[in-house]
Order: C-alpha cells, then structure tokens, then sequence
C-alpha cells in the first residue's frame, strides 16, 4: 500500500488571488495542522496499519480519564478532532510526531474531504436538478411539481430509490485534485485552489 | 483583522490613490502581447466600486468610446494595474452611478467636488 499523508484542518474562507500574469482565481484558505500523531497501529496489534492523528487544542477539563490516558501515551495535550488513516507497512513515522503543512508544496495534487453545507429538506429540483413544470401555457401549480414518479397498475407502487425531495447536504464529500498554490508556514495555512466541501470553520482531511 | 485579510496581505496594494463613484480616472493596465507588456491607459468616470473586500474588491469604470459606452471591471488589487489617476472628482449623490447608462451628452455629466 502506498503511503499516503493526511493533516487535520479548519475551513478558513474563500478568496481570491493573483498569479504572475496578473490573473486573478478563487482559493479556499484552509488553517491545517499543527497535528500530532496520537498512535500507531500495527498489522500485529491491530489487525491493519494505520496512523492516528489529532488535530486542534482541547481544554484539559474537558477531556475524559480514557482519553487523557490516551493522549498522555503519545505524550501530547489533549486533541478535539481524531482521524486516523491508513498507510503501508514502511514509513518512519513515531508517535507524538508533529505534521506540519510543510510536509505540502506548491503544485501538489491534494484530495480534502469534508461535511457539505446542509441543505435542510430540499425539493427534488434543488436536490436532483430536475426542472419542474411549464411556467407558461396556462399553468400556475406544477412550477416546481416533480410529475410522474411511475407506472399505473404494474407495478402498483413507486420503486425504491425514486428521487424525490428529501434532506439535502450534511454528506461526507471529497474533491479530488485540488492543486495546493500557495503555503503559509508561520500561520498553518495551505492556499488549494478552487472550492473545498463545508462551511468556513468546518473540519477538513487533506490528503496527498 | 480577520484570518482571510491577514493571510492575502501580500496581495493587497497600500498605495492606491483615494478615490470614489462619480470621480474621473485614468488607469494603466498592463497589457501582454505575446513577449512584450506595455501600458494601456482606459480613462474614464468610476460608475461603482464592489463591496467585495482584501482582495476581490475592483471597481467599473466607463467611457465613452467613439460614441458607444464602454464600461471595465478591474480588479483593484490585481498586479496587471500599474496606476490610478484620479482626474477629476466628482460630486454624486450615489455609489453607484447606474443611471448614467440611460444617459448621454450632456446629461450624463457630473458635477465637479470641490475639497
């Protein structure tokens, strides 16, 4: 398995910048990591390989015994978001290690993975693109109806899966190759091109 | 400061004249033809300046060209702006000037400010 690398981060905002022609493009700010890897599990004590991090400062008294256990094995403070990702059997990584975004350089391809806004319960127009009824001709109820969501007397019912109205957003959603333009690293910010999934402060996985 | 202007800090330019709707400008813009860059002045009155802040804010300014209006959006902060004259500044009792489109000659004047 090739070993990838993720950082923990928090969706900053959107923006836009400039390149050296002087062409301006939207960049989303992400604040990532400082992390720290809170365990490393094994083939053998595990049953697969994984690395676990932790990512943001939790308040001590806010921290369960279990969980300071924990952490105080890696020798670290205490974190509020935990992620762990699986890797290869070789890599050199030790526990209580620091990720930084130094480990991104300008020009990598990244995938983030986050919470898509929630949309609450949408009609089948936002959530499906559909494109309702006829505006003109006379009609005035059916601008936003569905129509037919079946046959008649066979199959007598409507399948399962139809798409139709329903809650919309809060899904796990991941762009994939994102390209990094620009990294802070006295600030912990990556700039990515292009949009990233959530709400600004949400949690974000950047892979390599 | 909030994170998003701290963080483009380096793309905001400190040195821009000050100027608003209704004023007179004239900016250079660099223009790239294949190798070679040179400047390219569009002089006209600033008919609105974005809300947008750091570095998304730009602003419209328009002309007329030959008897046809002619309006630009640039940038603010973009690096292909090499400068901004005010000319004139005018006095307008909006931001922006969107009327100024249903209007030509000598209607579509402004009023000079004086400070």
């Amino acid at each position: 398995m090739q070993n990838n690398h993720m950082i923990i981060g928090k969706k900053v905002g959107m923006t836009r910048i400039f390149n050296e022609e002087g062409v301006d493009y939207p960049v989303t700010i992400i604040e990532a990591g400082p992390c720290n890897i809170t365990q490393i599990k094994t083939e053998k004590s595990d049953g697969y390989d994984a690395i676990q991090i932790g990512f943001d400062e939790k308040k001590e008294n806010r921290t369960d015994k279990a969980s300071k256990g924990h952490f105080t094995k890696a020798a670290t403070t205490p974190k509020k978001e935990l992620k762990e990702y699986r890797v290869g059997t070789k890599h050199s990584a030790k526990v209580g290690d620091t990720l930084t975004v130094e480990m991104f350089d300008i020009g990598d391809i990244v995938n983030v993975t986050g919470v898509s806004k929630g949309k609450g319960f949408a009609g089948h127009m936002k959530r499906h693109g559909f494109h309702g009824g006829s505006r003109t001709h006379g009609k005035n109820s059916v601008m936003r109806k569905a129509g037919s969501v079946g046959a008649s007397a066979s199959p007598a019912r409507v399948w399962p899966g139809s798409r139709m109205a329903g809650r919309m957003g809060s899904d796990r959603v991941t762009m994939k190759n994102l390209i990094i333009v620009q990294v802070d690293t006295d600030k912990n910010l990556l700039f990515v091109k292009g949009a990233v999934p959530g709400a600004n402060n949400g949690i974000v996985y950047i892979t390599k | 400061m909030d994170k998003i202007t701290s963080a483009t800090q380096d793309y905001i330019k400190t040195d821009l004249p000050e100027f608003r709707s209704g004023d007179t400008v004239s900016v250079g813009v660099r223009v790239i033809e294949g190798s070679r860059s040179r400047i390219q002045s569009f002089e006209g009155v600033v008919i609105a300046i974005s809300s947008g802040g750091g570095t998304s804010k730009s602003f419209t300014v328009r002309k007329i060209s030959n008897g046809i209006g002619v309006e630009r959006i640039f940038p603010l902060h973009s690096p292909n702006i090499e400068t901004i004259k005010v000319l004139k500044k005018g006095k307008v009792r909006r931001a922006k000037l969107y009327y100024l489109r249903n209007l030509k000659g000598k209607a579509a004047r402004i009023k000079e400010r004086i400070s």
